[in-house]
């Protein structure tokens, strides 16, 4: 037990290291009355309340960090859990019909181009209301990459499984749940990875168009009340809950592919 | 009155006009029989077994099983693969399960097809490691459960296509002796490809010798009269059997020369 915790302490070093320095170089470069953005003392002292009290509640807009990052996460889980569903039925369609692919590839390949937020205005055209078309630009960003790698998986199922299903006479649907679907699933947690990363940017950006409650609303609120020491701490905070979901799909792709994905 | 296994005048090209890699190649297999194709690289043996396995479909010829002609794939030729082709998604009881179920579906009950696995798994002895996934086991444990799969399926013929090609010198000659040992039990019909002098001489009854491609074709027959079981200990001192082995490195170095070293 204690051993472990040294070791943990000894791999975590190099990082707490750099964090040390980088912290230093910019409280020197920015401890002066006439720098533009706030150094790491001032951001605590103007910011102790947002970091500590993640989740109080004064009414209104007036709430804490969590309560914003939870709306964001809501947006998005919504909007990848749409893409994944979708996004891989279409995949499998195109990586398996040699006549979808040419009907459809082409147009993926045009769409997969347009920028997430290019979509917004179209959006909210349609839908009239800021949630569903926040929800419908995650969907259509997180798609793509979902499409294209479950297309590429299931057209790249190794000879070699084939000639086994082949020799015993593995056909039809049963063919698909026992070697396409299991073989094109390293691929199709490839996608949803990317896919992910992509939802939580574009969830930023569209937030601080649609405004509301959400994390890119927080960011864009503070920047008109020239809160920067909150647009940093809202940027760390991105940055983190964006990582724990990139790792968190890696996560479920390793255990559901049994360790055969990456 | 036709062979067990019978292939008659098979001849192979990949593309319409390009040249022949298989030419008029015929081969009688009776039941029970240990036969080895040995040749060069790109000789066309593995094509030669693939197109008996039903994977590949011969230009010319055709392939009968017990007289009737077969040209696709079914469990009744089992292959054990050269690259072992277990799925690294299952464990290796599953691997083997999977093969049983398809092919055993109806007409054995789930408890018996368990008991079919188990014994399979038994039989190359595997059971201790049998809830493994290959990527944890050693390169000659991923092979024994192929070889143990295609046995599961209870072949007419199992076709091996360098099944030890891949290994150490030390697991190949532990597996082919285990190999030998169930070909004795369960008196198997065997088609194995190989390039291993030794193995060639070892392991079959007879052993077909190709000529290099393209056109390969089999070159000459040689049967392998020594007595069974085998020990290869004292088979390396044994004068028929350096003989044996003798008149195939003549074939293969000498009248046939690999022609990209001859180049």
């Amino acid at each position: 037990m204690l051993s472990h915790i040294k070791k943990g302490l000894i791999a975590s070093l190099p990082l707490l290291v750099v964090l040390t320095v980088l912290l230093a170089i910019w409280q020197i470069a920015a401890d002066r009355p006439t720098s533009t953005l706030p150094p790491p003392s001032k951001i605590w002292r103007d910011c102790q309340e947002l970091i500590l009290h993640p989740f109080y509640n004064n009414g209104g807009l007036d709430r804490g960090l969590g309560w914003h990052l939870l709306a964001s996460l809501q947006r998005v889980g919504m909007g990848f859990a749409l893409s994944a569903i979708v996004g891989i039925a279409l995949g499998l369609l195109v990586g398996t019909s040699a006549i979808a692919m040419r009907g459809l590839d082409p147009i993926f390949q045009v769409l997969r181009t347009v920028p997430p937020l290019a979509w917004l205005p179209l959006s909210l055209a349609a839908f009239r209301e800021a949630q569903p078309s926040a929800i419908f630009v995650i969907f259509i960003t997180a798609v793509w990459p979902v499409i294209i790698n479950t297309a590429v998986g299931v057209r790249n199922v190794p000879q070699d499984y084939r000639n086994v299903a082949a020799v015993i006479q593995l056909r039809g649907f049963r063919f698909f749940t026992k070697i396409l679907l299991p073989a094109a699933a390293p691929f199709i947690f490839t996608g949803l990875r990317i896919g992910i990363g992509l939802s939580w940017l574009a969830i930023v950006a569209a937030e601080m168009l649609i405004g509301g409650v959400g994390i890119g609303f927080f960011i864009w609120d503070a920047w008109n009340s020239s809160n920067i020491s909150d647009i940093i701490v809202a940027l760390i905070y991105v940055g983190l809950v964006g990582f724990v979901l990139d790792r968190l799909v890696s996560l479920a792709g390793r255990l559901i592919t049994h360790g055969t994905s990456g | 009155m036709p062979a067990f296994l019978d292939i008659s005048q098979i001849s192979m090209r990949f593309a319409a006009n390009g040249p022949a890699v298989l030419d008029n190649v015929s081969l009688a297999i009776d039941s029970g029989e240990y036969v080895s194709v040995i040749g060069h690289s790109g000789c066309g043996k593995s094509t030669l077994l693939n197109i008996v396995a039903g994977l590949l479909k011969a230009t010319g010829g055709g392939v009968l099983l017990e007289g009737t002609e077969v040209n696709s794939p079914g469990p009744d030729r089992a292959v054990v693969f050269q690259n072992h082709s277990l799925l690294p998604w299952l464990t290796c009881r599953e691997n083997i399960r999977l093969a049983v179920d398809q092919v055993f579906g109806r007409s054995k009950s789930r408890g018996e097809r368990a008991d079919w696995v188990d014994s399979n798994l038994a039989l190359v002895r595997m059971t201790a490691a049998a809830d493994k996934r290959p990527a944890e086991v050693s390169g000659g444990m991923k092979q024994r459960i192929g070889i143990a799969r295609a046995l599961a399926m209870q072949p007419k013929v199992l076709l091996l296509d360098e099944p030890f090609g891949a290994l150490d010198a030390l697991t190949r000659a532990h597996l082919q002796d285990q190999v030998m040992e169930i070909h004795a039990r369960l008196k198997t019909t065997v088609m194995m490809i190989t390039h291993d002098v030794d193995e060639a001489v070892l392991l079959s009854d007879r052993i077909v010798m190709m000529t290099n491609g393209p056109d390969a074709t089999i070159g000459e027959i040689l049967p392998i009269n020594l007595p069974r079981p085998r020990d290869r200990l004292t088979l390396s001192r044994d004068p028929a059997f350096v003989a044996a082995r003798a008149q195939v490195m003549t074939f293969l170095y000498d009248r046939h020369r690999n022609p990209a070293e001859a180049a």
